[in-house]
């Protein structure tokens, strides 16, 4: 691990001033993800803002009927909220299924949706790769693409997004509150919060430099019937192959999101009109489009497969 | 910085720990040689295996992530001082900035009940607990946890009055090597715990209802605990007992 100089932030704004001061500053709050890039040195920052103390570590009903998320709060505690349980299951349900108890103890909301990709070439400092270095080139087209994204990648990268919880906050329209270093404050909904890796994969998301994350607001409860199932190389803590994030209504209707196929949440509105024809359908215009490799066509069968088994699921 | 040598011979932490050791002034390497001699001279197990360490770190190969760091700056690294209340005792530490829990419970506190297994949270050997809760000491920076109260293994029990989780597993054969077991009974003791307050797993039936604490719900539940040994069925047998008595 590289040296770095350290500070606790006492404000957000503080916060996010002093990040967009220091060159190669990062903020560090559960630090489950960054400090193992760091131990590998894919991740090198000069300076760490330890935002642990700021006061955003509580779930807050808003005056619109939803629920104001802080970007502290830890992944254990957003999904034993009883709210999130009874009203927003999908999102309880996705975060369960990640990770292990001492990593949800500690991985925050926001740390969540910042995670880096699991991408093996990016983990790997001996071998090019365009998020980790840009310009270096891809390692894994061409390698081994088992784990990576069937869709939405390009040339310069086939990255997938790890995160479970994502996928439920995309089912459920979160928007992402932040706070900017000149102390402006922004509102992101989460289907542009991920930016398509395009010729600049090495920018994750839309976050400019020193931008604070302060909250996750989540609209007024929608009902319906909330699922998150997830398929993987082992029964538990192992990332998605495919996951589907499901809410569904009694008429029939729904959203539908996939998780482990794409560079963020993949979620197609127009795809959940299908709903009313079958898993088949829905995948099929979900995924079209679609660029697999050899070594991950196989996710394309197990989407419509985990759908078909989510919408069986739903109308048990 | 005796304990820095100890570190694990893997990949760039042996990179790091080459160039670390190039850096230091020359009397203090003798100071720490002498050191390592003095703590040597009964030979135990673990010096075997830090010796071992030693030699495997020497032998590493220079490779493309330590060219890219000789391009890099001449950043120092910083000291930090820490107050950690370990095992209820108030613990005031000068360590290296970038000295995770674990390193500081290991080679400042000389708690080595706590493990160092992969180093990147996906074993579990380093659980213990922050504030209660169950984490991967390997994860987290000491110097984030000034003020707070860390129980690990030696904490839990003692050797004439131990946890009941070590009880039981000494009673169910719950290990092979051992060296996953103190992780296995920290994280043991705070899940039970978790599940005491209601919170849900993945493999719970239902959100809202309250958790019955089942062979799957714990085998769910310890997934952040891996035992190459492969000893689960008698780890499940040891926390099935405990959580019986409990309920």
């Amino acid at each position: 691990m590289r040296p770095f100089t350290y500070e606790r932030a006492r404000t957000p704004a503080e916060a996010a001033a002093s990040a967009a001061h220091v060159r190669g500053a990062r903020f560090i709050a559960g630090g489950t993800n960054l400090l193992d890039l760091m131990k590998l040195e894919v991740e090198t920052p000069t300076h760490l803002i330890d935002v642990n103390g700021l006061d955003l570590d509580r779930i807050a009903e808003t005056p619109e009927g939803g629920l104001r998320i802080g970007s502290l709060v830890r992944n254990t505690d957003l999904a034993a909220d009883t709210r999130i349980r009874r009203d927003y299951g999908v999102l309880a349900r996705a975060i369960l299924a990640g990770a292990s108890g001492q990593i949800r103890n500690r991985a925050t909301t926001a740390g969540n949706l910042l995670q880096r990709t699991r991408c093996p070439y990016f983990y790997d400092t001996n071998m090019p790769c365009n998020k980790r270095a840009p310009g270096s080139g891809c390692s894994a087209i061409g390698g081994i693409t088992r784990q990576l994204a069937v869709i939405g990648g390009s040339e310069a990268c086939i990255a997938t997004h790890p995160s479970d919880m994502a996928v439920a906050m995309r089912v459920l329209d979160a928007q992402i509150e932040t706070v900017k270093p000149d102390g402006a404050q922004r509102v992101i909904p989460i289907a542009d919060f991920y930016r398509p890796p395009g010729n600049s994969p090495h920018i994750d998301n839309a976050l400019d430099a020193g931008e604070l994350i302060t909250a996750v607001t989540l609209p007024k409860p929608i009902g319906g019937v909330h699922l998150y199932r997830k398929v993987r190389d082992r029964a538990s803590f192992a990332f998605a192959l495919v996951s589907v994030g499901a809410v569904l209504q009694p008429d029939g209707s729904g959203r539908i999101a996939l998780g482990g196929v794409a560079p963020q949440p993949w979620r197609v509105e127009a795809a959940e009109a299908e709903l009313p024809r079958g898993a088949a359908s829905v995948a099929g215009r979900l995924l079209a489009g679609a660029t697999p490799t050899t070594d991950n066509a196989f996710k394309l069968t197990l989407a419509t497969r985990t759908l078909s088994a989510v919408l069986a699921q739903a109308r048990a | 910085m005796r304990g820095k040598r100890g570190r694990t011979p893997f990949g760039n932490a042996a990179c790091w720990q080459s160039r670390r050791i190039a850096a230091r002034p020359a009397s203090r390497i003798k100071e720490g040689a002498a050191l390592e001699n003095s703590l040597s001279i009964k030979i135990t197990r673990r010096s075997l295996l830090k010796a071992g360490a030693v030699s495997a770190t020497a032998m590493a190969a220079p490779s493309v992530a330590c060219a890219q760091q000789a391009a890099h700056g001449d950043m120092q690294p910083m000291a930090a001082t820490v107050t950690l209340r370990v095992n209820g005792t108030a613990r005031a530490l000068s360590l290296d900035m970038r000295t995770t829990l674990l390193d500081a419970l290991r080679e400042n506190l000389q708690l080595t009940g706590t493990k160092k297994g992969c180093d990147h949270g996906q074993c579990g050997a380093c659980t213990v607990l922050l504030d209660g809760r169950r984490v991967n000491s390997c994860l987290t920076l000491a110097v984030m946890h000034d003020g707070a109260e860390i129980t690990t293994i030696e904490g839990l029990g003692t050797p004439t009055a131990l946890h009941p989780l070590q009880a039981a597993f000494i009673k169910h054969d719950g290990y092979q090597c051992g060296y996953c077991t103190p992780g296995q009974i920290c994280s043991a003791s705070a899940m039970l715990e978790e599940v005491a307050q209601g919170i849900p797993s993945h493999v719970s039936a239902s959100l809202t209802e309250r958790p019955i604490l089942s062979v799957e719900e714990i085998r769910e539940r310890m997934s952040g605990n891996i035992c190459r040994c492969g000893a689960y069925s008698n780890i499940v047998d040891a926390i099935v007992e405990v959580a019986g008595d409990k309920a």
